[in-house]
């Protein structure tokens, strides 16, 4: 009963939430929704509070307290070189928070330029970006990061930029797929028929139609790149050592002794990279039920 | 009623087919296949034929929202095909559109006051409050109230649509506008109000119209000339009274004679056409509808020449050579193989239609 007043608000004043208030009340009533928000408002928290939230200097080698197991003073226990486990992770959110964001606003920014760009105009401008993007598509997206990786000096802005230029091809196609659809819709001839600039017909007609799937792609692409980032500081071509990442911490305590006698040195690290993709992703799934243009 | 204030002149739009990974062209659909008529200041020239016939292609390709393959549009005596983007640009002004389909036409993310003043701000006619003001007056011009400028389209009907999309072709005070289908998406008794809104419009700002529909009835009431498609060709072209009163083309025979009549004593001869309509990729040599065609003096003829648009009455053209009189001398037609004389032929039921 609230929520219908609270939407009738809205209404009366006319501004143009009207939609996405309707979308914020159908989110929060699904499940997967809430997790997901949950998860993802925790990593937040986490990243921006972690100084207050570590207890420990994540950095600061005390080999006297090597591989702890948890306890009241170290939640998650300490690694190899005793450091604290818990403020390597509260730090590592950080950088994984860091790379989905930054990562993705790159793969967005070209992306969607260019798919909106291919999409419209069409003839060769949309052959030249269709098969860039194929080309960047053809290798195996871990496989092209390791080489351009390889390629530069591993270093975090590195990570950033290849994890994002190589999502680009993805978000263009969606996108390119989608401005089809508008553009031949009746309300842009309309808007042609006018004699509205291209420029103005890309922004307020045809962008804000194409905008719902770019939201899903974009969060379900943020596990993407935190994974890869994972994967990159694994294998040691990602962040450098001594900074918290979480990938770097699972390679850290992969060796095989080490893994028996004191797991959790790779577990918690490996959850949090688990539970923090399982949130984004079950998010994205929710907001493509919520954002189906078909029912707003 | 003088002056033309749009000519057509041999109208062409080919859509190309392309074939594998080169894109070879490996034919073309002739959506529309060389198209002439003029409408005048002032009236309202019917558009008609089926589905596919071309008639849609032909309305964008006169407002260039897409491109022609050949032939010469003048509005106003402006050579349209040859105005590069800002000249076309100030020209949209003057030529506008109402589209068929009320939910695609309306963009579902801004309010109605917002689409209805884009072409306002576009064409720098007003700003701001004034504005906001011109918005509203349109909105209650096309039977609005104010207040909807807040807004948005999916809270309308799909009548109340079409006037938002009426009030937006208004808004750059045109002085054509091309409706297209603008009331066959509607129920019946919301057609009329739009029908009547329409006229109410053209009455009161001297609009000219290029009105394109397959509902003869509709264009019976508001046309004051009628061109009939079929094929991408345009197969005959009348005052509306002397079209409904005695069709000539055997294709706007049958069409009338699906029209029904309000009067159950009437008894009338139903043309049924057989067959579809032919693919306009693959078009029929000669007539394009000769193969459906039920006129009695139809033969071998009717495949071999295209039979030009032209004059059976005064101001009633017809593109037929066996509908009497023709050019196509009798000679002509006996060299092309035809073993049947032109006749003139009116099926009864027709020719006594009110």
């Amino acid at each position: 009963m609230r929520s219908v007043h609270a939407r009738a608000r809205l209404r009366a004043r006319g501004g143009e939430w009207v939609v996405s208030a309707e979308v914020w009340a159908r989110l929060w009533r699904d499940t997967r929704a809430r997790i997901g928000l949950i998860v993802v408002a925790m990593l937040l928290l986490l990243a921006i509070l972690a100084p207050l939230l570590a207890r420990h200097d994540p950095i600061r080698v005390d080999l006297l307290r090597q591989l702890q197991p948890p306890s009241a003073e170290h939640w998650m226990g300490t690694d190899v070189q005793g450091r604290d486990v818990w403020a390597r992770l509260v730090y590592g959110a950080r950088i994984s928070l860091a790379v989905g964001l930054i990562s993705q606003s790159i793969a967005l920014a070209i992306g969607l330029t260019l798919g909106l760009i291919a999409g419209y105009f069409g003839r060769w401008i949309d052959d030249l970006v269709m098969r860039l993007a194929d080309v960047t598509l053809a290798f195996p997206t871990l496989l092209l990061l390791i080489a351009m990786v390889a390629a530069l000096q591993p270093s975090l802005m590195v990570v950033f930029v290849t994890v994002g230029i190589v999502g680009w091809a993805g978000m263009a196609r969606l996108v390119r797929g989608q401005v089809l659809v508008v553009r031949q819709l009746e309300y842009v001839h309309a808007a042609r028929a006018l004699g509205t600039p291209d420029f103005r017909i890309i922004a307020r007609h045809v962008l804000p139609n194409v905008i719902a799937p770019v939201v899903i792609a974009t969060t379900l692409g943020m596990a993407g790149a935190i994974m890869a980032e994972a994967a990159l500081s694994f294998l040691g071509l990602g962040v450098q050592p001594p900074t918290p990442s979480w990938g770097a911490m699972i390679a850290d305590g992969r060796d095989l002794s080490q893994l028996r006698s004191s797991p959790w040195t790779s577990l918690f690290p490996g959850l949090a990279i688990g539970v923090t993709v399982l949130g984004f992703n079950l998010l994205g799934d929710a907001l493509r039920d919520a954002l189906d243009p078909r029912t707003v | 009623m003088s002056r033309s204030l749009l000519s057509v002149r041999d109208l062409v739009k080919h859509f190309p087919i392309t074939r594998g990974v080169f894109g070879r062209t490996v034919g073309a659909v002739r959506a529309v296949d060389g198209i002439s008529f003029d409408v005048k200041e002032g009236e309202t020239l019917g558009l008609v034929g089926e589905s596919g016939c071309g008639k849609t292609t032909a309305g964008r390709a006169i407002l260039r929202l897409i491109e022609p393959t050949a032939g010469q549009v003048t509005f106003d005596g402006v050579d349209v095909l040859a105005l590069d983007a800002p000249r076309l640009r100030a020209l949209r002004r003057r030529m506008q559109i109402v589209f068929q389909d009320p939910f695609s036409s309306l963009n579902p993310r801004m309010t109605v006051g917002a689409i209805v003043r884009e072409g306002l701000i576009i064409h720098r006619l007003a700003e701001g409050a004034a504005a906001q003001a011109r918005v509203k007056q349109l909105l209650e011009e096309v039977g609005l109230r104010a207040e909807y400028a807040n807004r948005y389209p999916h809270e309308f009907s799909g009548g109340q649509r079409q006037r938002i999309g009426i009030a937006r072709a208004l808004a750059v005070e045109p002085r054509f506008i091309v409706c297209d289908e603008p009331v066959s998406a509607l129920d019946v008794s919301v057609q009329a109000q739009v029908i009547n809104l329409l006229q109410d419009l053209q009455r009161d700002r001297g609009l000219t119209y290029l009105f394109i529909a397959h509902d003869l009835s509709v264009v019976e009431h508001v046309a004051t000339r009628v061109a009939v498609m079929y094929l991408g060709h345009i197969v005959e072209l009348a005052a509306a009274d002397d079209l409904y009163a005695e069709p000539l083309m055997p294709y706007t025979q049958a069409l009338l004679s699906a029209v029904p009549i309000p009067d159950p004593s009437r008894r009338k001869q139903r043309i049924v056409l057989t067959g579809d309509v032919p693919s306009p990729a693959d078009p029929p040599p000669g007539c394009p509808f000769h193969p459906r065609c039920h006129h009695p003096a139809k033969d071998v003829a009717c495949t071999r020449i295209i039979p030009p648009l032209e004059t059976k009455a005064d101001g009633h053209l017809v593109a037929c050579i066996k509908q009497l009189p023709t050019r196509i001398t009798w000679e002509e037609q006996q060299a092309a193989g035809a073993t049947m004389p032109p006749e003139r032929y009116v099926p009864l039921a027709l020719a006594t239609r009110s």
